[in-house]
């Protein structure tokens, strides 16, 4: 098999928790944001990360792309490691690494400084890299607003000025203005209209066919990540509960909890009806996440080993990973 | 079987609302109506004025806003939006309404069970004693666990799940006849929406509950819903049964929609829609959907479409709905 663009290897990262006095500041646990997750990306894939709200997916982006610390794990980048060139290398070779991995956010209505015009935000990467000589900014920045469908005179308007749409585009032609290999896209439409979603959608696909580029898509929209993902990985409390490619994850699951989050979601198509999955109660608070599997206190299916021990990732078949003790009861 | 009765009918609701920057026609002609045990739903994106109609058929609007024009008949009654008195009786009585976001809905400020029993006691004769005893009942029907310890929580110690719930709970206070529900999964995760879709359904059926649901997710449309008006920039693009809807549409609004929404059930080809929704102080001539139109013509940018009858209950506003072919491409 070729060597993966990206690999995550036992990635971990907690969030400690103080109970803060007035001069005392005493630990007394940790938010198991991730724990152990380890995937791979290779190159021109995407691969989306969907689970539920304070599942860790966006905090894997972050750790990822190390705007967040990580606590232990390894994350590759072309078979080096990313946390090490990123301490020990020099200042270029820094500068090249963060070039290579970009970041498009959720909120596109926060993450651009209204203060500067769209060219100003699309060139300030060639300001800080300086990998592009400062005659030639104006034709990429021209370039980059074709390639994310806007037009030139765009470029002297503010973020105002731009629907959510448009403004996504904007932040998706900023991140594409390092030449990276891999995007880091968290939650890139949840903030969109319905009807604009599939714009940037397809925007994302096309890019990806032209540049090559890799994708982590991280969503909550299981219907969204099937449209764009090649493999999916579903978290739930800092753990991978299934991985495979996304007809496998989709058409046969083989974990209950992603059965189960399947089965919640509507079907815009009344002749189909699904029969649903009700778990109940809550996601339980990742501080001190469940014994064993860390699902077992809504899963139909918690046997006694599931509130002990705690399942690994295992492979089952050729390419599906799976964490559950009966995995293969669903096959 | 029983006659159809008509539990809310809106006639020609028009709500303007009265901007520095202009006059905003949130919604701007809009008719429907809703049988009983009909759940229907209300469908459109940010701007199109669902939340707008379904509060200014209760007459809730805020400054600047204001009907301008519209009637409203509950079972038949014309309601007297001019009198607060009346609408007070007829808000949370007769008409329950839970909004979007749980978070802001409940005040932070007073526990649960004073939310609940404030409005139990505003809507009927009853101790303090009673009204808490008739709010457990309600946190029960609702499926919250060990009701009598929630009573004396504060939101903020709840998850928003529980708290969706007990904002249903408390549009239940006053056993209306109608629940409006107002994207009320929108900011819940999807195993959480599912437990809420499952009460709203046994809701409907246990209490002969009339529902309108608002929403833009098309999922939610097919599952829970009978009926559907799609709202497109302040007027009714289309009105037609759920089937029918996803059947066949009519309007090319609702036709490229359905094709822009990616599905979970397969791998589909996302037509986008181009361009935004429209500026509502200025919106485009004639039908406020042909900048975005595949089909538009001339006559789309000169006249406004009517509202149309076209038989077996459904209605369209479009000047071409008989020469376009919408049908999806599977």
């Amino acid at each position: 098999m070729a060597e993966p663009l990206l690999k995550v290897e036992n990635l971990v990262k907690y969030f400690p928790v103080y109970q803060r006095g007035i001069l005392t500041k005493k630990k007394v646990g940790d938010v198991h944001a991730i724990d152990q997750i380890s995937f791979a990306i290779g190159k021109g894939e995407t691969v989306g990360l969907v689970g539920e709200s304070g599942c860790g997916k966006t905090t894997t982006g972050k750790v990822i792309l190390d705007l967040e610390e990580k606590d232990s794990g390894n994350v590759l980048f072309e078979g080096k490691d990313i946390h090490d060139s990123l301490k020990s290398s020099s200042r270029e070779e820094k500068l090249a690494l963060r070039r290579s991995m970009q970041m498009v956010f959720q909120n596109p209505y926060g993450s651009l400084d209204p203060r500067m015009t769209v060219f100003d935000i699309i060139s300030e990467p060639f300001l800080i890299h300086k990998h592009i000589p400062r005659s030639e900014w104006r034709d990429r920045v021209y370039s980059l607003l074709q390639l994310v469908g806007l037009e030139e005179y765009h470029a002297e308007r503010y973020p105002h000025e731009f629907s959510g749409g448009q403004r996504q585009r904007i932040s998706i032609a900023r991140a594409l203005a390092t030449e990276p290999r891999f995007i880091v896209a968290d939650e890139p439409v949840s903030s969109l209209d319905v009807s604009i979603r599939a714009q940037i959608l397809n925007l994302l696909e096309d890019l990806q066919k032209k540049t090559g580029i890799s994708f982590l898509y991280i969503s909550h929209d299981l219907s969204s990540v099937r449209q764009v993902s090649q493999s999916v990985a579903v978290m739930y409390l800092g753990k991978i509960f299934e991985y495979a490619p996304v007809s496998q994850v989709f058409d046969t699951p083989l974990n209950p909890y992603t059965m189960a989050l399947l089965s919640a979601v509507p079907i815009p198509d009344p002749e189909k009806h699904t029969k649903r999955i009700i778990l109940p109660g809550d996601v339980p608070s990742p501080v001190n996440p469940p014994p064993g599997c860390r699902f077992h206190p809504r899963c139909p299916y918690a046997a006694e080993v599931c509130r002990t021990d705690e399942p690994p990732l295992r492979q089952l078949g050729t390419s599906h990973l799976v964490a559950c003790h009966f995995a293969e009861k669903f096959a | 079987m029983s006659a159809v009765v008509e539990l809310l009918k809106v006639e020609d609701l028009r709500t303007y609302f009265y901007t520095e920057a202009g006059v905003v026609k949130a919604v701007d002609g809009v008719s429907f109506t809703l049988n009983e045990g009909e759940p229907l739903g209300l469908v459109g994106e940010s701007g199109s004025g669902k939340t707008v109609a379904v509060l200014a058929a209760m007459g809730i609007v805020a400054r600047p806003g204001r009907i301008v024009s519209g009637k409203i008949f509950l079972r038949g009654e014309e309601l007297e939006h001019s009198s607060e008195a009346e609408m007070r009786k007829v808000r949370g009585k007769r008409i329950g309404y839970v909004s979007q976001d749980p978070n802001s809905s409940l005040d932070p400020l007073f526990t649960v069970g004073n939310q609940l029993t404030e409005v139990i006691r505003t809507h009927f004769q009853l101790t303090n004693e009673q009204a808490f005893e008739r709010g457990v009942k309600l946190l029960k029907l609702v499926g919250i666990p060990e009701p009598e310890t929630r009573m004396k929580s504060y939101p903020h110690e709840l998850s928003g799940g529980m708290r969706q719930r007990i904002a249903i709970a408390r549009a239940l206070a006053g056993e209306p006849e109608l629940l409006v529900a107002d994207e009320p999964t929108t900011n819940l995760d999807v195993t959480i929406q599912a437990q809420v879709l499952d009460l709203l359904r046994t809701l409907g059926r246990d209490l002969k509950m009339s529902l309108i649901l608002i929403t833009h997710d098309m999922g939610l449309i097919a599952e829970m819903t009978e009926r559907v008006v799609v709202l497109y920039a302040g007027k009714v693009a289309e009105e037609a049964s759920t089937h029918e809807i996803f059947q066949s549409p009519k309007h090319p609004y609702t036709a490229a929609l359905l094709a822009s929404v990616p599905r979970l059930d397969m791998k589909a080809n996302l037509i986008p829609i181009g361009g935004g929704i429209p500026n509502l102080i200025t919106p485009p001539s004639g039908c406020r959907f042909n900048p975005r139109c595949a089909y538009a013509k001339q006559i789309c940018v000169d006249q406004v479409p009517p509202l149309e009858d076209i038989g077996g209950r459904r209605a369209v506003a479009c000047h071409r709905w008989r020469e376009v072919d919408l049908r999806r491409t599977p």
